[in-house]
């Protein structure tokens, strides 16, 4: 849509449109025709293309049209073609701003909501503003604004974690990991340095062991049960959002940082040893002649009875040919889709250390060609408050800032479903 | 009358959009203006021509209003191509705009100007940019930057004359990261397209420079710097150590291409590191980050496991007891399947094998046909890498048999097959094999049966029948290779068992030698043929002679390419696993200059009068017919909404296909109305015909000739592979199945 270089002619568009839109064979997300490279990803109902010629960085290309579609997002709640075309004028100011001659420039939201806004911002009366916001669209802060002030100062922390599962058919684990992701709210004053402490025991690749955060915790060479016992995490690895500084962390492991104003992405984090699933499930699932499947759905929940989850869906694969589902459930409803092929089952709210199950049968009607059916796992969606896979905790948050006011903390656990797979 | 026509047509209409618009730019009202320049942006945006309200948008620039200002900004950039002489109008602006006292006016000003290429505004850029670039606020100062950039790239020489790539280098040492940032991308830009300007060569002291700004800049930054980095070269241990020790605390950066990028610079230096523990303390740091990259968004994590491709090709055990990362998942979409299939046949090890094959039998099992076919071939590449896993791997491969889904079998056949050729002792299974033998339709199965039948024809009890229903319909399979394999299956099965086959050999040779026109097939059964009659011993110790066991059947790039590769980590070159010449046509077509070139001093020497028509048709054709071809197609309709371009392209194009059509010496060559005709083979078949057609006079084109042949065929190879698709297409996977298929021919 915008051209930031003179080779790039406007019609490229259209043969986007023939040879990507309209063509199902293509498999790849780039695609290059002559000398020219498209690369794409899609968004609701928009496709969002980067055009360019040259060996470009592929990583940088996709990653750039992420946070393109994530600012979009941003400033207009949603990114899709409704969005776009009502606010066309804000996309180009955007698209100037974050990226020049095809170079990626500041893309941080906050930022750049300082001086592109839905108001538009006055010359004149922005003049003193304006060589503000340039210092800090630039500067070695970029992502917070000077004289900030809250009469309350607070930050938020979630701890939201998405936990994948892959069980074979025959009940085993292949895969069992954790997705973690640290969200932060901060809303404190001035330029506050945060010092930020989790439970955990970094251990990058072996010879890691040694270098543990959390040195309060003993028992360095411990093998991973005691390692459990005393408290600790073991953290495959780490991606820290840019504000923290890296290289102290690359020291000594501690995060420390100066916060942007608002909400953050902290840190995001992989664990694969033992964690803790929140759900075991049991399925029974058999195809009886070539008329019936017979299921028979058992899941628990591992966690404390104290705790609950919410929004449980299982989601129960069918064959194609399913004409007519009966089930029953001991809790929550149950309701074939034919749309998706699967019986979906949602359970509202699933209390700790109970068990539900469901059976249900399938009617499949007569088919010509008698293909096997390729039996798609069952997988599950739910969120569970004030639980983490890894069991990860935060130890600490403390916040230093000159004028030395007293702020307020809050944590908050949330162990998500990422792809929880179950094959049968 | 006429005239009075004339006047109606030539001054606008009175209605329709075009002439609201105008009425809304020139409105006293600001609000109706500004609304007018934003409905014309729209209409712009739609694709519509609005150039035609040029000089009314143009009245609109000087307005304090920012907003407003972009808006028309944006559609000089558009639009100054078809109005150059009324941007003047508009320097004057620019150039005031460039002194104002608010930074982001200033930097809007010089970026603006930097995109308006209009050669007139070159001239007028020359002041504003150098005082921009000394500006007091780091915002200008980085854009500014960038326009350096622009401006060379419109006109070198005065780029050059007026000193700003050394104003830029000495950009190097601001102190704001951003403004280094951009000072790097500028001058790589300018060192790539111009390398005899030397414009960024990293020094040691520059080194330090850009490693205190890579801690500081924005992720964009980031990526920028530590891609300059890598293409530094240390000087000592000592300076790589030190790279390493910076650049390695970006693996933790959120930004999956940042730690591409890092990734890159840290495996490239490591080479110059002397110390070995160093060495093997960063590929373990390397991995963690590695495998976050996998659970990013479906595109990043489809660059970054083509890289992780390359990165085990160099090092196969940096990933050794991440095996389970690289499952997939069922809803990953395509690509990204099986490209983890690649690099769990990579990491496959005796420790995880099993866990492995029991996914992959999984992954055998479901619909996607390719997905399918690619996870039978791994089980095969796994069992003929691991010996320890072989038995489990055709056992595997057997239940799959028993499935009776069409393209499993004749992949397992294919595989098996493989196997049979690495470890001996399996011939237990042939008769199951045996079984399907009428479900193969496909020539990579059915030649791999019959080259079990052959090879094993002692040890199968009915070869001797299997074979004769083969030779029955020799002149009925529909591909050479199969063909070929029924001629060698039933020469070996007469080896073992002269007695009984007699008459079969005598057939298929009588059918490959009478009734077959088909010169390679004619060709290897008179060979057989000789060879027979001479002396069945020597025939034997021909036809019989044990093979080299195979070790592998996981491809392998070839070293000099891997290593071509390893610098381009994280680029388009290491997604398609190709050096970047090969897709972006820039330097193929170089070497084709150079060979049109020397062609056509060969004809000045030959033949003076010819010469001067030939060399301006090939001078024409060689540069501009490759790049333009392909460009010509992208352009198909090309209208009046972008006559900037129109000024220069056509030029070209023209010329490019006088080339093909004009000059006596092509217009006899049937070949060329041919490749002029045919949209699909474009590059390569251009290539082949290119340097084919002015060769008749003179048999001179040796070495370059044969080489472009080489690569018209790959181009046609690749076309027959999949039919209709328009111009030539790399997409990775599927040009890598061709040359898959090519190296499955034994």
């Amino acid at each position: 849509m915008r051209a930031f270089r003179q080779d790039m002619r406007p019609r490229l568009a259209d043969v986007f449109r023939i040879q990507v839109i309209s063509n199902a064979q293509i498999r790849s997300p780039i695609l290059t025709l002559g000398s020219t490279t498209f690369s794409h990803i899609r968004n609701d109902n928009i496709y969002v293309v980067g055009v360019s010629k040259g060996n470009v960085n592929s990583a940088l290309v996709f990653e750039f049209l992420y946070k393109l579609v994530s600012l979009g997002k941003s400033y207009f709640g949603r990114f899709d073609e409704e969005a776009v075309k009502s606010n066309f004028v804000m996309v180009y100011e955007l698209l100037d701003e974050i990226l020049d001659f095809g170079y990626p420039q500041n893309t941080e939201t906050e930022t750049l909501k300082m001086y592109i806004t839905t108001e538009g911002v006055r010359s004149e009366r922005a003049m003193e503003d304006s060589s503000k916001i340039t210092m800090q669209a630039t500067g070695a802060l970029s992502w917070r604004r000077d004289n900030i002030k809250y009469r309350k100062n607070e930050a938020f922390v979630d701890v939201i974690e998405d936990v994948n599962l892959l069980v074979s058919a025959s009940g085993t684990v292949l895969r069992a990991d954790v997705n973690g992701a640290i969200e932060m709210r901060a809303y404190l004053s001035g330029t506050p340095e945060c010092k930020f402490g989790l439970n955990d025991r970094l251990t990058l690749g072996e010879n890691g062991a040694d270098v543990s955060l959390g040195g309060a915790i003993g028992n360095l060479g411990g093998n991973k049960a005691s390692k459990a016992a005393a408290g600790s995490v073991t953290l495959e690895d780490v991606s820290l959002h840019q504000c923290v500084k890296l290289s102290s962390f690359s020291n000594d492991r501690t995060i420390s940082f100066i916060p942007p104003d608002g909400s953050f992405q902290l840190m995001t984090y992989r664990a694969t040893e033992n964690v803790n699933l929140p759900f075991k499930v049991q399925c029974i699932v058999n195809e009886v002649g070539k008329g019936k499947v017979e299921y028979s759905i058992a899941i628990r929940a591992n966690y404390g009875s104290k705790l609950f989850a919410t929004n449980v869906v299982v989601k129960i694969p069918t064959p194609l040919n399913t004409a007519n589902t009966t089930h029953r459930t001991s809790q929550g409803k149950a309701k074939y889709e034919p749309s998706e092929n699967a019986i979906i089952w949602k359970i509202a709210r699933f209390t700790g250390q109970s068990e539900f199950v469901l059976s249900a049968e399938a009617e499949l009607s007569a088919m010509t060609n008698q293909r096997t059916w390729s039996r798609p796992p069952l997988s599950m969606q739910f969120s569970l408050l004030m639980f983490t896979s890894s069991g990860l905790l935060v130890r600490y948050l403390k916040v230093f800032e000159k004028n030395n006011y007293s702020s307020v903390k809050w944590v908050r656990y949330m162990t998500r479903a990422g792809s929880y797979e179950i094959r049968f | 009358m006429a005239v009075n026509r004339l006047r109606s047509v030539l001054t606008a209409p009175r209605k329709g959009e075009t002439y609201e618009l105008r009425a809304g730019l020139v409105s006293q009202y600001a609000w109706e203006r500004k609304e007018s320049i934003q409905k014309t942006i729209m209409s712009m945006t739609l694709g519509k021509d609005v150039s035609a309200l040029f000089p009314d948008v143009l009245k609109n620039i000087a307005t304090p209003d920012l907003d407003q200002k972009k808006l028309v900004y944006l559609y000089l950039m558009n639009y100054a191509k078809s109005h150059p002489d009324l941007c003047i109008l508009a320097v004057n602006t620019f150039v005031q705009d460039s002194e104002d006292p608010n930074p982001l006016v200033r930097a809007l000003a010089i970026r603006t100007m930097g995109c308006i290429r209009v050669d007139k505004m070159v001239d007028y850029m020359e002041e504003p940019l150098r005082k921009t670039l000394k500006d007091e606020s780091p915002y200008v100062r980085k854009t500014a930057a960038l326009c350096v950039a622009k401006l060379f790239d419109l006109n070198p020489s005065l780029c050059i004359e007026n000193g700003f790539l050394e104003t830029l280098q000495e950009m190097l040492a601001d102190s704001n990261p951003m403004v280094v940032a951009n000072c790097v991308s500028a001058l790589a830009e300018i060192h790539e397209t111009a390398p005899e300007t030397r414009a960024l060569v990293v020094t040691s002291s520059m080194l330090k420079r850009l490693l205190l700004a890579l801690s500081e800049c924005t992720e964009w930054g980031r990526i920028t710097i530590l891609t300059a980095l890598a293409d530094f070269r240390p000087t000592d241990t000592k300076e790589a150590e030190h790279i390493c020790e910076r650049v390695s605390p970006q693996f933790q950066h959120v930004n999956p291409s940042v730690v591409l990028a890092a990734v890159k610079v840290v495996f490239l230096h490591m080479q110059y590191i002397e110390n070995q523990q160093l060495h093997a303390t960063y590929l373990k740091k390397m991995s963690p980050p590695l495998v976050t990259l996998v659970s990013s968004q479906p595109e990043v994590q489809y660059v970054a496991l083509r890289n992780i491709d390359l990165l085990l090709q160099k090092q196969p055990n940096i990933l050794e007891k991440e095996m389970r990362v690289f499952f997939c998942k069922y809803n990953d979409p395509p690509y990204l399947k099986l490209t983890k299939l690649e690099i769990m046949v990579r990491i496959a090890s005796p420790s995880n094998a099993d866990q492995l094959l029991a996914e992959l039998k999984e992954y055998a099992l479901e619909v996607d046909m390719d997905f399918v076919r690619r996870a039978v071939r791994a089980i095969g590449q796994v069992a003929i890498k691991i010996e320890e896993s072989a038995e489990k791997a055709v056992n595997v491969l057997l239940e799959l048999i028993n499935t009776k889904v069409g393209y499993v079998v004749q992949e397992v056949i294919v595989v098996i097959k493989d196997i049979f050729r690495r470890y001996p002792g399996y011939e237990g299974i042939i008769p199951t094999l045996c079984q399907c033998i009428d479900d193969l339709d496909e020539p990579n199965a059915r030649g791999s049966l019959i080259w079990i039948v052959g090879e094993y024809a002692e040890k199968i009890s009915n070869a001797g029948e299997i074979l004769a229903g083969f030779v029955e319909g020799f002149n009925e399979e529909f591909t050479q290779q199969t063909q070929l394999q029924i001629l060698t299956a039933v020469v070996k099965l007469f080896l073992k068992q002269p007695d009984q086959s007699q008459g079969l050999v005598q057939k298929v040779l009588q059918a490959a030698t009478a009734e077959n026109d088909n010169p390679d097939i004619r060709d290897r059964a008179y060979v057989y043929w000789r060879l027979l009659s001479s002396d069945p011993q020597i025939a034997k110790n021909i036809v019989l002679s044990a093979r080299p066991q195979i070790t592998s059947t996981i491809p392998v790039l070839p070293g000099p390419l891997l290593d071509a590769l390893l610098p381009n980590l994280s680029t388009l070159a290491s997604v398609y696993q190709k050096p970047p010449q090969t897709f972006l046509g820039k330097g193929r077509s170089s070497a084709l200059q150079a060979a049109a070139i020397e062609e056509a001093a060969e004809n000045a020497r030959e033949n003076p009068i010819a010469a001067a028509a030939v060399s301006a048709a090939v001078a024409g054709s060689t540069t501009q017919q490759i790049q333009n071809n392909a460009e010509n197609l992208l352009d198909i309709d090309f209208d009046g909404a972008a006559p900037a371009s129109m000024q220069k392209a056509p030029l070209a194009g023209d010329s490019g296909l006088e080339g093909l059509a004009g000059t006596p010496q092509r217009v006899a060559s049937p070949m060329s109305a041919g490749a002029a005709t045919n949209g699909g083979g474009m590059d390569d078949l251009m290539g082949m015909f290119g340097n084919s057609n002015g060769a008749p006079p003179n048999p001179m084109n040796g070495g370059g000739g044969s080489d472009d042949l080489m690569n018209g065929f790959a181009g046609l190879s690749m076309n027959g592979g999949q039919p209709p698709p328009p111009p030539t297409q790399l997409d990775g996977s599927g040009d890598r199945k061709t040359k898959e298929d090519l190296l499955g021919l034994f």
